[in-house]
């Protein structure tokens, strides 16, 4: 019997869900629910692309300094007076221009995208500054406002927008990486990458779409992420790439390529957000909450690799004792 | 290689994305001059003066980071206030200083059904939201150190008037001076809004008559960082050999113009005052090179936010200008416009203080 790495992340998640539902005030409430999710949206929609990315062994580590530096465009033409309804679409093409820098400097000069993507971090977060400064631009229009904050729900359930949005992204990456032949040459690019290319696999091509739809998605979770807190700055989501990584990681995608599922890596990002929402409401300090998840992070990566340690060496032990 | 169906398809989607933005400006569509939020927190309950304070009232302090030790000191003396009034505090906070990093801690605050939070605000307008959510559930928010936008707190706690800060300090060095010779200024950023209001005043109370040996010939700019602020002490007193005094409103910028004054041949020849901690600055009041400065009490300020809270909570007050509440050992305190309440005169350190205090 062998239990896989992302359905006993499911299990813990769900067992975490629970813990909460029974032992903290305010956990099971409706604003709490929809402001536990919510909180961790802009995460949720960039691990979708980054989970893609993964299990064709490459990663983006750019996702949040683009969302810095789609916050801080939308803040300073929204305070040039451009019309809301004209940013989001010229944002939303930065995103889709910057991860196209990522896709060519990986397919066509052929940089490893851990390499590229260190530097377009830099870059992103460093063209985020010059926009905006260290000024923060606010007063954003309600009209939209609350299409991302956790006060609006879809009518009759705790689920924000942004996390409605969510659950229909991850539906088509689940399609997209499961059921489809691009999903499947994702998986073969990310087990052996000569192999797939003369398989026929249109590698490069796939390589580039992916780092685009992570500008692109990216971008936009920058657009939400200056709604929700009504405040666009450049340091806008700093440090948010690490916790995007560590998520899809913890579903149990391999950061090698070619293994992983997307329901892992969503059950990851919601383990992540769940458990930190139930941390604080018990009042556990910061640092905890932050060793927490470090060792959830370690024990993702290394439970996997003791498992077929272990039954290979019982594989090779019942070997020996038949022979 | 077939690149050219990649590249058609990248520039469709180009295209497509451009057509969508000119067809959404097309539609008129929402600008900033549309909007209108403003104004302060206003409260329809009336005040009830009268009221004793609140028995077993929870209160939380939101610092901008966990470990900042000034505003732990802060919320320290706040927890200890509540004691005093048989409240319960308690400081829970993000251990970075982003501006969003806050708000998941106010939601937790509001599920936990406290009845005040004290905030200083990373950012003024990310918290918005849910602190405008926590006091439509009747929790009273206050901020103190760092003020939130108006509309999203009933009491805004601030250490000392502007005014009062820019004046006394222009005050404190013209006495040390006799009244004559040239001075400068030492400021943090160019952009800092404490900071620039703080020199607007010092330049006003420089303009009266009794001043009129006295001359600003220079502001420089050390944007809080102890090299350039040194450095920065260092041109100046290159470029004005005549310079008699400098003003550092900033703790960051005094600490390191005395670092530099101390060593030099300026030593006992330029006098130094500005806003300064007693720990960072104890060394050069000893050593002579600084004969004082001045700062607010941290422990005060928590104090006093922890009865305005209690006040805010048992319906003494609403935050309304004119309301008065006292402030155990503190006194009386009347809230001012826009729901500010003044701490009161900063406390101003030498060398018969100084060991008094420790932060």
């Amino acid at each position: 019997m062998k239990l896989r790495w992302d359905t006993a992340v499911g299990v813990l998640l769900v067992a975490v869900f629970l813990t909460g539902l029974g032992t903290t005030d305010g956990f099971a409430g409706r604003d709490n629910l929809a402001f536990a999710f919510n909180d961790i949206a802009e995460v949720a929609l960039m691990a979708l692309p980054m989970t893609l990315l993964v299990v064709a062994g490459q990663v983006d580590l750019s996702v949040a300094s683009m969302l810095g530096l789609s916050s801080a465009l939308t803040g300073q033409l929204w305070d040039a007076g451009w019309a809301f309804e004209t940013i989001v679409p010229i944002v939303l093409l930065v995103g889709v221009v910057g991860g196209l820098l990522n896709g060519w400097l990986v397919t066509r000069v052929g940089l490893p995208s851990l390499a590229v993507t260190i530097g377009t971090l830099a870059l992103y977060r460093g063209l985020a500054s010059v926009v905006l400064g260290s000024n923060a631009i606010t007063d954003f229009p309600e009209t939209y406002a609350k299409w991302a904050v956790d006060t609006t729900t879809v009518p009759g359930t705790f689920l924000t927008y942004p996390v409605a949005l969510f659950i229909v992204l991850a539906a088509i990456a689940a399609v997209v990486l499961h059921a489809t032949g691009v999903g499947r040459s994702l998986f073969a690019i990310g087990a052996q990458e000569d192999a797939a290319y003369f398989a026929g696999i249109r590698v490069k091509r796939v390589k580039l779409l992916l780092f685009v739809v992570s500008g692109l998605i990216s971008a936009f979770a920058g657009v939400v992420f200056t709604l929700r807190y009504g405040s666009a700055r450049a340091d806008n989501g700093q440090g948010f790439e690490m916790l995007v990584i560590a998520s899809v990681l913890l579903g149990g995608v391999d950061f090698d390529g070619g293994k992983g599922t997307l329901f892992g890596a969503v059950a990851g990002v919601l383990l992540i957000g769940v458990l930190k929402n139930l941390l604080t409401l018990n009042d556990v300090a910061n640092e905890v909450q932050v060793i927490v998840t470090g060792l959830l992070l370690v024990a993702s990566v290394l439970t996997p690799r003791l498992i077929t340690t272990v039954s290979a060496w019982r594989h090779r032990r019942a070997a020996a004792s038949t022979s | 290689m077939s690149s050219s169906p990649a590249r058609r398809r990248a520039a469709a989607t180009a295209a497509a994305v451009c057509a969508l933005a000119v067809a959404l400006a097309g539609c008129g569509g929402t600008t900033k001059k549309d909007n209108d939020n403003g104004g302060a927190a206003k409260s329809d309950a009336k005040a009830d003066p009268g009221a004793p304070l609140k028995k077993g009232l929870k209160l939380a302090f939101l610092p901008k980071q966990i470990n900042n030790p000034y505003e732990k000191l802060i919320d320290e003396a706040g927890i200890t206030a509540a004691g005093e009034f048989g409240g319960k505090g308690k400081e829970v906070g993000p251990s970075d200083a982003s501006a969003s990093s806050q708000v998941s801690y106010i939601n937790t605050l509001v599920q936990q059904r406290q009845d005040a939070i004290l905030i200083a605000a990373n950012d003024p307008n990310a918290v918005c939201g849910p602190l405008k959510q926590a006091m439509k559930k009747d929790i009273k928010v206050v901020a103190y150190d760092s003020d939130t936008a108006p509309a999203c707190r009933q009491l805004f706690i601030n250490q000392a008037s502007s005014e009062e800060i820019g004046r006394s300090q222009v005050q404190h060095l013209a006495r040390q001076l006799g009244y004559k010779g040239q001075i400068a200024i030492l400021s943090a950023t160019q952009n800092a809004t404490n900071q620039n209001t703080w020199i607007r005043f010092m330049k006003d109370e420089l303009s009266k008559p009794a001043y009129k040996n006295m001359k600003l010939v220079k502001t420089v700019y050390g944007d809080d960082d102890d090299q350039k602020s040194f450095q920065e002490t260092q041109g100046l007193l290159k470029a004005y050999p005549e310079l008699k005094g400098i003003i550092a409103p900033t703790t960051v910028g005094i600490a390191a113009a005395a670092r530099y004054i101390s060593g030099s041949s300026y030593e006992g020849k330029v006098v130094l005052n500005g806003l300064g901690t007693p720990n960072q600055m104890r060394k050069y009041v000893k050593d002579g090179t600084v004969e004082q400065f001045a700062l607010w009490d941290p422990k005060k300020l928590g104090y006093l936010g922890s009865y305005a809270a209690a006040a805010l909570a048992s319906g003494q007050i609403t935050g309304a200008e004119g309301e008065k509440f006292k402030a155990g050992k503190l006194g009386e305190y009347t809230v001012g416009k826009n729901g500010e309440v003044i701490l009161g005169p900063p406390t101003v350190f030498e060398k018969s203080n100084i060991d008094k205090y420790h932060f």
